[in-house]
């Protein structure tokens, strides 16, 4: 049984998805996906040592193809619908800071 | 509407064309797209493009396919060149697809001719239609009440005779449902048996595309189009199309169906009521009935609740304002992400991409994720050794007929539970159906669901042609 949701949590979980939540949806997120959780607690509480875990429904296998070359995506194609293209690339605002 | 198998025949015989079939889809569209919201985007060109491409074929004598001139709806989170695809999102907003999804290609080869995009909840995420960023679908039956979800456009597409088929995709119920509702037959097939490829990811390990329609012929007849192996996807399972049509008087003489407790435990007395007919009306047909009790799987909601917003966290990633969709600027990249990732996500995507990020994060991945993939396990041995009981399964589809605008919108947990019935055949990656049977509260339709193992496909439309029978629905 895991203690139940927090609101730092909350925030946490939300800055690491990427997100960012008003004070109001922080408390409506809280309280709701308190109440999920509090539901999941039915198999958090389980005891399934034993168990193996299924994260596939008939189990996957590596799957590989002829290694073959195939046609693709022109480069045109895939960089128009970018929301910045430039010199055939995509083009992204500032990554680093400025140099010490 | 005719039947798209009527439609296919008359097309073929030259009794109509492509062009005139397409054409009256086109005025049913325009009639109540407005009131309905059932398509996002009406692709009157390209569907006229495709009718006379199927009548030049006709008139130079070259083949055609089963599905020749028939109209189909698409869920809009089937990706299709150059025709606008949003999975109901506001992060996807003008984006043109630059390929096929494997099933737009498939039915264009059978001849059929795709109409647009259906309305859906926000990434298939929703039970309703209430979660897409364009408004909600209303149900053609009753307007003041939901379609289901999450493919609900593309159910009320069929329902309100604008096409006699349509696509949608079921990742915990999101076709069997909206058909329930609808008053139509779904299906959601062996996971495998139809390519994902250009499906817009939700939970990769549970979504698999399937077919709306008014009968179960039509349904068969559209679903041997779009199944087969796919090289394109790697879970796609390596044998050609099932033979469905064939089945389909197959009958239910000699089979074993289980009614299963936990498949219709809870669900309103009018549903209740039609599950216990439908059972009456496959043992009339000369199929025997067990009574079954399969405890694990009402574990399936809470290991649902957990494995595919875990998935979903991680296919949502790519939103990321680099490649396609919205960019929000910013000064950097990082806020760039997330101003770009706040604005285009509506409140029901954000809430399951934290509930995968923290069932995924350390310290609870082992409580929560780690346990949910037990559990899977467990429902996968329990439907084997029910389905050593017996050959088929039988519940309901959804716990009421539709319900009203609003509703559960405020109580993620109730909307949940319009899916207990139909999650567990998704863990499991086996097929089930939903079947009109009779009508509930204000007459509205019930459906009921038939389970059965990986690839009894055949065995499930032939028990769903005796129910159709016995509803007086051919």
């Amino acid at each position: 049984m895991s203690p139940p949701l927090r609101r730092e949590d909350v925030a946490k979980v939300a800055n690491l998805a990427r997100l960012s939540l008003t004070d109001s949806e922080l408390n409506q997120f809280t309280e709701q996906l308190g109440q999920i959780l509090e539901h999941a607690n039915d198999i958090a509480a389980l005891n399934l040592e034993n168990v193996i875990p299924t994260a596939h429904p008939f189990g996957l296998i590596n799957v590989v193809r002829e290694d073959v070359l195939r046609e693709s995506l022109s480069r045109a194609a895939v960089l128009d619908m970018a929301p910045d293209a430039q010199d055939g690339r995509f083009a992204v605002p500032r990554i680093m800071g400025e140099a010490p | 509407m005719r039947s798209a198998a009527a439609i296919a025949n008359d097309v073929k015989s030259g009794a109509t064309s492509a062009e005139a079939e397409t054409r009256i889809s086109l005025e049913a569209i325009r009639a109540h797209n407005d009131k309905l919201n059932v398509f996002l985007f009406v692709d009157e060109v390209g569907a006229l493009e495709a009718a006379r491409r199927v009548d030049e074929r006709l008139s130079a004598g070259d083949a055609v396919g089963p599905l020749a001139g028939v109209p189909v709806a698409l869920k809009d989170n089937m990706c299709q060149r150059g025709v606008p695809t949003t999975a109901g999102s506001r992060i996807l907003e003008g984006w043109l697809p630059p390929y096929n999804a494997t099933v737009i290609d498939r039915v264009l080869a059978a001849g059929a001719v795709p109409m647009g995009k259906t309305n859906m909840d926000e990434f298939a995420m929703g039970s309703s239609t209430e979660t897409s960023a364009y408004g909600p679908t209303r149900n053609p039956l009753d307007p003041s009440r939901v379609p289901g979800g999450s493919s609900g456009g593309s159910a009320a597409a069929v329902a309100d005779d604008m096409t006699p088929i349509s696509l949608g995709s079921d990742t915990g119920g999101s076709i069997r449902q909206p058909a329930a509702l609808c008053g139509l037959v779904g299906v959601k097939p062996t996971y495998g048996l139809v390519s994902r490829y250009g499906l817009i990811a939700f939970a990769s390990s549970l979504d698999q595309i399937g077919p709306f329609a008014k009968n179960v012929t039509d349904a068969a007849l559209l679903l041997e189009v779009i199944s087969g192996h796919d090289p394109m996807d790697s879970t796609s399972l390596p044998e050609p199309s099932p033979s469905l049509v064939d089945h389909l008087d197959d009958g239910v003489a000699g089979k074993k169906i289980g009614l299963v407790r936990e498949l219709y435990e809870g669900a309103d007395d009018d549903v209740i009521a039609s599950v216990h007919r439908a059972v009456e009306a496959l043992r009339d047909a000369g199929a025997t009935i067990v009574e079954l009790s399969i405890p694990e799987l009402r574990l399936g909601l809470s290991a649902y609740y957990l494995i595919a917003p875990a998935e979903a966290s991680s296919n949502l990633a790519r939103y990321d304002g680099v490649r396609y969709g919205l960019r929000v600027n910013a000064d950097d990249v990082a806020a760039m992400n997330e101003a770009t990732r706040t604005a285009g996500f509506g409140a029901e995507v954000k809430r399951r991409i934290m509930l995968g990020t923290y069932a995924l994060s350390a310290g609870y991945y082992d409580a929560y994720y780690g346990q949910a993939l037990k559990v899977r396990t467990q429902m996968i041995d329990a439907f084997r050794r029910a389905y050593q009981e017996a050959d088929l399964l039988i519940g309901a589809t959804a716990p009421s007929v539709a319900f009203k605008f609003g509703a559960k919108t405020d109580n993620p947990l109730a909307m949940y539970l319009s899916d207990v019935y139909t999650i567990p055949t998704n863990l499991a990656g086996d097929p089930a159906m939903s079947v009109p049977f009779g009508t509930g509260e204000g007459g509205l339709p019930v459906g009921v669901q038939l389970l059965g193992p990986g690839r009894s496909e055949a065995q499930l439309f032939a028990a769903s042609r005796v129910l159709e029978v016995a509803d007086g629905r051919s």
